[in-house]
């Protein structure tokens, strides 16, 4: 929230509240935490650590990691390009119907991620209402694909990174975008010059969300773009393909996936989020 | 006084909601036999194999006509996954299982009865109804421009489709490689892929969405399936008897009825 600075007035927060911690919300707090901590810490625990080397230097464990590195960046760039104007339509221009269009934004979160994977094959599949047309005039066809993974991850976390920029863009300030106007300065000239930089917190927020999503994302992924080591096979495919026989296996893939994401997501924050 | 109170009001909804949440989670078995005042009320939890949905939802229902007051629950998955489940504690009375190797995953970790093998499945390729790539037989499935979908090696559709085309000596590489059965099925009933290689049961089952084509290689890739009671099963005798049941010349009725042969 750092970034800020000045423009809202608002100083941070931490030290504005002083005085004995009310125990109504840190002990709820600390439950939470426990709650989501300690299934890690059962990976963690049950985790075959003398074999844990041999079994990271298999090459179908980096193939599988950097397969979803791969995908879940470049979902995230694909909702990049496609979720901020699409945040900024919802936020900054008044059309009938916005209200159900911010709904319908927000399908596949609550979607199970399984029916979304059916849902892009009915759509997107061989026998559907684009890919039918898709095969016929481009000879392209999207499942089974790496294209088909990075598809499926953009729809299920593109709604994260839609509703954090549009949180941003209601909290800037739009005095500036307002003087921008009267300065004579067009719309994108506005949105690129002012809104954009006012709301950069937001974007990358919402990014990282998102990419974090994208990275964890199995129904959909098995569904829509199948598993095939190499092209379609991601970790949390691997993950659930090892549990079938050998649970050891599966807990070292998640633990490496864990991990990855968990260096990633800690050093952007530190570098983006929260600096000052 | 009166704020310690508002304090309260807040507090203890919050509380009583997760101790309940951890509560969920305790894993009490779920199936214990809830005693009631004529002993007799029981439940019966089976887990099953798949491609036994079908087949075993209808034998529970004559289970349970037979022994009023007992339920027959299911917990249908892939093998491997209910094998799994049930080693790391799942509250199970019967496994039935789509190959041996799953049986002894589970044999291994914990004492179950001496399985025996009440059916075996055979593999057919699965083609949509249309047949678009106009696939005949094991050998068309090599051509690259077939698109076919395998069961991952790691369940028993898939070992089983592994040692079929070893035993032709084919090599067919896969657009994916499903989680199970019905997944592969279903790439099929949609349209996604050309080919698959399934269970007859499941092409019998899919009631003439897919077509299913017979291949001699096949033969040697028979699956067997072993039923047990395991070790601790809360339902007792209850379980035998509806593993007996299955094993009832009744049960093989059924079964063959679905496409599956009698061992």
């Amino acid at each position: 929230m750092g970034p800020r600075r000045g423009l809202t007035g608002r100083r941070p927060a931490g030290r504005a509240a002083s005085g004995r911690l009310p125990w109504v919300l840190v002990l709820p707090a600390v439950l939470g935490l426990v709650f989501l901590v300690l299934p890690l810490a059962g990976l963690l625990i049950r985790a075959p650590w003398p074999t844990l080397l041999a079994r990271l230097a298999e090459p179908h464990v980096l193939e599988a990691l950097r397969l979803s590195l791969v995908c879940a960046t470049v979902a995230t760039a694909v909702c990049l390009l496609l979720g901020v104007p699409l945040a900024w339509l919802l936020a900054r221009v008044d059309f009938p119907g916005r209200r159900l269009v911010r709904a319908l934004v927000t399908v596949p979160l609550v979607l199970p991620p399984v029916v979304g994977g059916v849902a892009l094959l009915l759509v997107l599949g061989r026998r559907g209402l684009v890919g039918q047309w898709l095969e016929a005039t481009f000879g392209i066809t999207l499942p089974f694909t790496t294209a088909g993974v990075i598809i499926a991850e953009a729809f299920v976390a593109m709604p994260f990174l839609v509703i954090s920029v549009e949180g941003a863009l209601r909290g800037a300030d739009q005095r500036f975008e307002e003087a921008a106007a009267t300065l004579g300065a067009s719309r994108w000239t506005i949105f690129r010059r002012v809104t954009l930089p006012l709301i950069m917190p937001g974007v990358v927020a919402g990014a990282v969300l998102c990419w974090a999503r994208a990275l964890g994302e199995f129904g959909a992924t098995i569904t829509f773009a199948g598993n095939f080591p190499g092209t379609t096979r991601t970790m949390p495919l691997a993950v659930y393909l090892a549990l079938e026989t050998e649970p050891e296996a599966a807990i070292v893939l998640s633990l490496v996936l864990l991990a990855v994401s968990v260096i990633v997501l800690a050093s952007l924050r530190d570098r983006w989020v929260s600096a000052p | 006084m009166f704020r310690r109170l508002s304090r309260w009001a807040i507090a203890l909804p919050v509380v009583l909601a997760l101790a309940g949440l951890t509560g969920c989670g305790s894993g009490e078995p779920a199936t214990s036999a809830s005693a009631s005042a004529g002993g007799e009320a029981k439940e019966v939890t089976v887990f099953a194999a798949a491609s036994l949905t079908g087949t075993f939802t209808e034998l529970g229902k004559v289970f349970e006509a037979a022994h009023p007051g007992t339920t027959v629950r299911f917990n249908f998955g892939s093998s491997a996954t209910l094998a799994q489940q049930i080693v790391q504690g799942a509250p199970a009375d019967v496994f039935a299982a789509a190959s041996p190797a799953t049986m002894k995953t589970v044999s291994d970790a914990s004492p179950a009865s001496s399985p025996s093998t009440f059916v075996r499945n055979k593999l057919q390729i699965a083609v949509p109804a249309d047949n678009p790539a106009k696939v005949d037989d094991l050998k068309d499935l090599t051509d690259t421009k077939v698109k076919v979908a395998l069961c991952a090696e790691q369940v028993p559709c898939g070992a089983a489709a592994v040692k079929a085309l070893d035993a032709a000596g084919l090599k067919v590489t896969p657009v994916t490689l499903e989680q199970d059965v019905k997944a592969t099925l279903t790439k099929v009933e949609l349209g996604e892929v050309d080919a698959a290689l399934v269970y007859k049961t499941d092409v019998i089952a899919s009631a003439g969405k897919v077509r299913g084509i017979e291949f001699p290689e096949a033969d040697q890739a028979i699956n067997d399936y072993p039923i047990a009671t395991l070790a601790k099963a809360p339902a007792g005798a209850a379980a035998q008897q509806f593993v007996d049941l299955v094993l009832s010349q009744q049960g093989k009725d059924v079964l063959t009825k679905a496409g599956f042969e009698a061992p």
